[in-house]
């Protein structure tokens, strides 16, 4: 009985402070890169497209929002042929940020993505694909993977011996 | 039976087994790499490591390696003692010091036995400062894809491959940290079954190059149990579609079939179902032209062709399913009902039907093949047109030598030291063929001749071991060596089994393997196993459908209007000329999945669906009856072949099909009409079949992207589509847990997402899938007592001079309509040739690739010659479906010139 | 004729004043709530807000009014104007002043007692035309919850009737010419005001419509302007209970200086927004709290003080 009398009295005394809303649209809040608005498709240190395709970012979507085909360039890099994101789906959760291998996909500091039609809410490679890194400048994912690629031979990656002569028997 | 303690828990194992296969029989979590139940143990991996206990009292016990100990009554082993625990990630971190970061870009990854045994041993960081070793890879054709820098060094590929498969061009080189999985150089690997390497492999050195070219992962792949339509043993597959496309084929174990493995042709055969040759709308000709129409339109034409005073008659396919034949026999009444198989190929179905369901014989499924201890193979080149009974041949090869190898008390699994006893030994494997096969290299003694000759060879045989059997005159010295050999070791065999079948097109081959078998006796032991062409020529002949020459006929006579062709093209049957006089003087109308050239002449074409957009039944070479489910909702108006009848039974106001609007309804119906299907609508897993009242899904939980697939569509997505003829859902609702055998969508367990989980579910390692294997057979002898014996043998092959007896050659790659259009196989095919022994080729003066031109059917064929030191003299053989020769019975006598 | 139209205005005054009351206390209340939360509550549409009241009336007004199927159409389009229309028959017997006011019963206070047990079948009926396994429940716990507390509602006050000597509200107002009622009748006071929270469902005792686990409770199927009068109806009750709180216990109208109307306004307000206050700070109880802590409580405690009220009023008067 006494603690909802001093329940009462504690709410009410609530009413002499000051409010802590944000007047939004003419007060902009302070939001931390890391927060989580409007995915994008970053690039690698060397301007090429850092996703490869793997298909983690869509198992790893609750809502199923994601859908992209692997392809194969001539290079033998991976990249997605379609990338495609339906934003009015998307629960913006960053389960797809932390499944990325190669800090491809990033969500950013965006949040309004209001619209009047749906339709414009499903975004193709072409809307996600930014021209630069975004929160992780110096990672290129080809630079430590074993996969031989133009520009990158076998055993030229990062912690890498050279290609084995299978001829030799040498210790 | 033998008592183990694991983790002090009791266990009931089986003695001759070892400690690794009991473990995981009994459900228990254990690593492994180099151990596969098909391939037994070397103790290569170190992976499976335990402690094992003298007795109770032990404290210290010892760590020793499971694959290698034999399960023996009272063993104690510990999986969680620590430090086995502390063993098993110390190697799994060893094998990870040189694996590369590539699991993103991996085909292999999120079905990688490597990614679940390293989770499964706990090692995630890597502690090894120092570079990792790297290798170039090699190109190893269409099938393969080849990334050695994953490699772990477990052996299987090249024991598989070389040992199992019986491979020459993989191989390991170089030495300690260097050891390299490849070939001697760049080149498509040569094995037939080459593609097993993607699922043998347990990381992802060797993956499937067909679905690198639209790589899906495991999780989003839409699958659905399947039966291979590429020859006619009926390999159970796994088929997985992506964005309505087929993308891949996958083993479905199935221990009577097909076991761990399938050929080439039937996993990478798949692509026709995506070409550009699939008939997707339907089509009208008019005036000379062929248009996609809708299918109101295409039903209303075709109604007035088969209204109730048109004449109609149906051409069935062994191609098609049983239902969609059985809908087809239906509607135009069983006499009007024609198999549409190729006249000689049809006669040899019915006479070896009628042989197997006769006394004295009995047929064995594969894997009774694979322990058979002699083998005689009569006419047919396996390789080429059953491959995988080749396979289960070069087993049944190793059951001699080894049986005899296990008196040294080696067990059955320990592989590496069975095969130092074994060495280069083989059981007796009899081979006659017009012209060398493949499996020559694993055979005891080879024979060549024309088909008669190899027939009388088979009869000859007979008559030694039995004495009542009629006798041969004639025969030479070396033959008469041979079949003395040949005898001696069927005799001498505990399982013998006769291989033969429609390959060389030959009735007498066909009534010789008959004669060996019944000679053997023993009614009850599977002794004789026949192949057919096609994935469903058995099953279309326990139809009893009418000869296909009738057919034409009758069009000729013209007492026929309406011509419905089912899934076949014609021009591969019979000669063109009869093809074109039937489209001329009837109104044709064909239902098929590809647009052939029956398809390009009928008057109305309808699109029906392949096996991975329908479902039905078909029935093996071993009479076994097995259901195939629908993977995917197929583009366009594609409907299975069955419901475009139905529906024109309908529009024509016919009622003969009324009622029967789902394969279960027409599988009942058949179930009542046909004695030799009798029993199987109650063991067909139909619509109404529910798993604790719910339906088996399609997808996995995690399949992903249902929001955005077709959002660019549109972005309020559509109901999942229904399934009203199956038990399966096309969604990941469902019930979530082991399915029933017959309805095995995928491989999977918890903590095992690779086809390793297979073990999961077997009733126990490397045996029958839990519940039971699927399919039923249909064929058993229906009749006991004393075989009766044919005197009709064939006199021995004479050549004349300048004429040839043309013999039909097979291909794996090319001679099968379905899949020699996918493009990975159609790289592997062939062109068009004539093969000829080379004294052949001297006398008509032609070399190696110049051309000879053939008579054949009235038709004139030029090919250029192909020199076969095999090929028996005065015969002269050419490939199957390859090329312009299409429609000629084989064999034939041709004369043959030089161009 | 004047007095006939002035007695005519004054009534449409007093019956559609809580109905304007009634708009007014939404704003009011999400405002108060939100300051009372360290927010702002509506402050965009119009000063202060207030044109969200007129926003929420269109909105209402324009939502489509839709009947479930499976629902008892006329039992459904029936239970929300019940609510509204026992609400007003209320009000008619609350003197605002002493000239103001619609009538004056001499059994007032029994009148509003009997109204607001009618105001039961609102809930009931919605719950049950509803067909709807939610709307049930919370139409069974509301008739339990209104049955049981309309009991100690009735005999908490019978001390001030037993004071006043008369069930005329007007009489018992006057009866606290020297001593507002609250003083002797505190413990008539407490139990009735918690029985008026039960007896509106108000924060903390909307247990009939407790969202966390009926979803709605008995308005789960109801929209626009049907749902919006359950809202109505639950303002008017708001301001009934309190009406009848300055009422009964705190002198009604009179007051030093100020018009008797600006007094009774005063109190009211007061009384809204200690209701309000209340909902911002104390949780839900469990509904067999709430049941155990009506009969096991209240009930002994209510009877107490009639017997109390009783022997003393003996006393005093022998």
């Amino acid at each position: 009985m006494l603690s909802m009398l001093r329940t009462i009295w504690t709410v009410l005394l609530h009413l002499f402070r000051r409010p802590i809303t944000v007047q939004y649209p003419e007060e902009k809040p302070y939001l931390p890169p890391r927060y989580r608005g409007r995915i994008i498709l970053s690039r690698d240190p060397d301007g090429d497209e850092r996703c490869v395709g793997c298909y983690l970012c869509s198992a790893a979507c609750p809502v199923d929002c994601i859908a992209l085909q692997a392809g194969e360039r001539p290079d033998g890099r991976r990249y997605p042929e379609f990338f495609r994101i339906n934003f009015s789906r998307c629960i913006f959760c960053g389960l797809c940020e932390e499944a990325c291998p190669t800090y491809a996909i990033q969500l950013t500091p965006d949040f309004e993505l209001c619209d009047y039609n749906r339709q414009n809410l499903v975004y193709e490679k072409e809307d996600l694909l930014i021209n630069g890194p975004g929160k992780y400048p110096g990672y290129n994912f080809y630079r430590v993977a074993g996969l031989a690629v133009s520009g990158k031979e076998k055993g030229a990656s990062e912690n890498e011996d050279k290609p084995v002569d299978v001829k030799s028997l040498l210790p | 039976m033998a008592t183990i303690y694991v983790d002090d828990r009791p266990y009931e194992v089986d003695p001759a087994k070892n400690l690794l296969e009991e473990c995981l029989s009994k459900g228990l979590d254990l690593p492994y790499f180099c151990w596969h139940p098909a391939l037994g143990s070397v103790g290569a991996c170190r992976q499976c490591a335990v402690k094992q206990y003298r007795d109770e009292n032990d404290q210290r016990g010892r760590i020793v390696m499971a694959c290698m100990t034999p399960a023996m009554d009272g063993a104690r082993i510990s999986i969680r003692d620590k430090d086995a625990v502390q063993f098993r990630a110390g190697i799994i971190e060893l094998l990870m010091s040189n694996h590369p970061h590539d699991c993103p870009v991996c085909d292999e990854g999120g079905e990688c036995h490597l990614q679940d045994m390293t989770v499964m041993t706990g090692h995630n960081y890597r502690g090894y400062r120092f570079g990792k070793r790297t290798f170039t890879n090699q190109q190893l054709g269409p099938f393969i894809n080849h990334e050695m820098n994953r490699c772990i060094t477990c052996y299987r590929c090249v024991r598989y491959y070389r040992d199992y498969a019986g491979g020459k061009d993989l191989d390991a080189f170089a030495s300690h940290n260097h050891v390299y999985f490849g070939r001697h150089e760049d080149g498509a690997l040569e094995n037939e079954f080459s593609g097993n390497l993607v699922e043998i492999c347990p990381t992802g050195v060797f993956t499937d190059k067909t679905l690198k070219q639209h790589y899906t992962r495991k999780w989003d792949l839409q699958t659905a149990p399947s039966v291979c339509a590429h020859c006619s043993l009926g390999c159970n597959t796994i088929a997985g579609e992506r964005y309505g496309q087929l993308r891949r084929i996958l083993n479905r174990y199935n221990a009577q079939v097909n076991g761990y493995f399938l050929c080439d042709r039937g996993r990478f055969g798949y692509g026709f179902v995506n070409g550009d040759r699939r008939l997707r709308q339907p089509r009208l000709l008019q005036d000379g032209e062929s248009r996609p129409v809708s299918g109101a339109e295409a039903l209303k034409r075709t109604a007035l062709l088969l209204g109730r005073q048109s004449r109609v008659i149906g051409i069935g396919s062994p191609r098609a399913s049983v239902e969609a034949n059985f809908a087809l026999r239906t509607l135009v009444g069983s006499r009007n009902f024609f198999s549409g198989m190729a006249p000689g190929e049809e006669h040899l179905v019915a006479r070896m039907l009628h042989v197997l369901r006769g006394a004295g014989v009995r047929t064995p499924s594969l894997c009774e093949v694979e322990s058979a201890d002699a083998v005689l193979v009569l006419g047919e080149d396996v390789t080429q047109t059953a491959p995988l009974l080749a396979l289960a041949i070069r087993q049944a090869v190793k059951q001699a030598p080894r049986r005899q190898a296990m008196q040294l008390r080696i067990p059955r699994w320990d592989d590496a030291a069975l095969n130092e006893v074994m060495q280069q030994q083989k059981g007796p494997l009899y081979i006659a063929t017009p012209a060398g096969t493949r499996l020559d290299e694993a055979a005891t003694q080879c024979f060549r001749g024309a088909p008669d000759d190899v027939a009388r060879l088979g009869f000859a045989v007979a008559r030694a071991l039995d004495a009542t059997a009629p006798p041969v005159r004639g025969l030479s010295r070396e033959e008469r060596a041979a079949v003395q050999a040949i005898a001696g070791a069927l005799r001498k065999a505990e399982r013998p089994v006769v291989v033969s079948g429609s390959g060389c097109g030959s009735e007498a081959v066909v009534d010789a393997a008959a004669q060996v078998a019944r000679a053997l006796g023993g009614a009850g032991t599977a002794n004789l196993c026949f192949t057919a062409a096609e994935c469903n020529s058995f099953g279309l002949g326990l139809l009893n459908a009418m000869g296909t020459a009738e057919a034409f006929q009758r069009v000729a006579d013209g007492l026929v209007d309406t011509v419905v062709v089912l899934e076949n093209d014609l021009y591969r049957r019979v000669g063109r000329a009869s093809v074109e006089a039937m489209l001329a003087s009837a109104h044709v109308v064909a239902i098929d999945h590809s647009a052939t050239d029956t398809v390009a002449g009928a008057e109305v074409a309808f699109p029906s669906g392949t096996f991975a957009e329908t479902e039905g039944t078909m029935v093996n070479n071993e009479g076994r009856a097995q259901r195939f489910y629908q993977v995917f909702v197929p583009q366009g108006e594609v409907k299975p072949a069955w419901s475009w009848l139905g529906e024109l039974a309908q529009a024509a106001g016919r009622t003969e099909l009324t009622g029967l609007r789902s394969p279960d309804d027409l599988l009942a119906a058949l179930g009542r009409a046909v004695a030799a299907f009798e029993g199987l609508p109650e063991r067909v897993a139909g619509a109404s079949f529910r798993v604790n009242g719910e339906k088996v899904p399609r997808l996995s939980p995690r399949a992903s992207g249902r929001t955005a697939v077709s959002a660019n569509v549109n972005v309020h997505e559509p109901k999942p589509p229904e399934d009203p003829d199956s038990p399966l859902a096309f969604t990941m609702e469902g019930y979530p847990q082991q399915p029933p055998s017959p309805l095995i969508t995928r491989f999977w367990a918890p903590g095992w997402n690779s086809v390793q989980s297979l073990n999961k579910f077997q009733a126990e390692v490397g045996g029958a899938l839990a519940g039971g294997d699927p399919g039923m057979r249909l064929i058993e002898p229906v009749a006991n007592g004393a075989a009766a014996y044919t005197d009709e043998i064939p006199p021995a092959f004479r050549r004349r001079a300048g004429e040839f007896l043309v013999v039909p050659l097979h291909h794996i790659f090319g001679s099968d309509e379905q899949s020699a259009v996918a493009p990975a196989v159609a790289q592997r095919s062939p062109g068009p040739y004539a093969a000829l022994s080379p004294e052949d080729a001297q006398t008509l003066g032609v070399q190696d690739g110049e051309f000879v031109e053939i008579e054949l059917d009235g038709g004139m064929f030029q090919l250029p010659a192909l020199l076969m030191s095999s090929m028996t003299v005065g015969v002269l053989g050419v490939p199957v479906g390859i090329g312009s020769l299409r429609g000629v019975d084989l064999p034939a006598r041709s004369r043959c010139r030089r161009v | 004729m004047t007095d006939v139209l002035l007695q005519v205005a004054v009534i449409l005054g007093v019956l559609n004043a809580p109905l304007i009351l009634a708009a007014l206390l939404i704003w009011l209340e999400r405002r108060f709530l939100a300051l009372l939360q360290d927010r702002y509550g509506p402050n965009r549409v119009g000063p202060l807000g207030l044109g969200i009241v007129l926003a929420d009336m269109i909105k209402i007004f324009t939502k489509e009014d839709w009947v479930p199927p499976f629902a008892d159409r006329a039992v459904f389009t029936l239970a929300p104007a019940v609510i509204v229309i026992t609400g007003l028959m209320s009000v008619a017997v609350i003197p605002i002043t002493e000239t103001i006011g619609v009538t004056d019963l001499n059994i007032g206070l029994l009148f509003f007692l009997a109204m607001s047990s009618m105001g039961v079948y609102s809930v009931v009926l919605a719950g049950w035309a509803s067909n709807n396994k939610y709307a049930l429940l919370g139409g069974l716990r509301a008739s339990a919850q209104m049955v049981s507390y309309e009991v100690f509602m009735g005999l908490s006050l019978m001390g001030v009737v037993l004071m006043a000597g008369s069930f005329s509200l007007r009489d018992i107002v006057a009866a606290q010419q020297d001593i507002w009622f609250i003083v002797p009748q505190f413990l008539g006071f407490v139990i009735f005001f918690i029985a008026g929270l039960a007896e509106t469902h108000r924060l903390p005792f909307d247990l009939p419509e407790a969202e966390a686990e009926l979803v709605a409770g008995f308005h789960s199927e109801y929209s626009g302007m049907k749902f919006g009068m359950f809202f109505v109806g639950e303002y008017v009750g708001v301001t009934v209970i309190a009406a009848m709180i300055v009422t009964l216990f705190f002198g009604g109208w009179m007051g030093p200086v100020l018009p008797g109307i600006v007094w009774f306004g005063l109190k009211l307000l007061f009384f809204i927004l200690i209701f309000i206050l209340l909902r911002a700070a104390l949780p839900r109880p469990r509904f067999d709290q709430l049941m155990a802590f009506g009969w096991k409580v209240l009930l002994p405690l209510s009877l107490l003080n009639l017997v109390v009220t009783a022997g003393a009023l003996l006393l005093w008067k022998a």
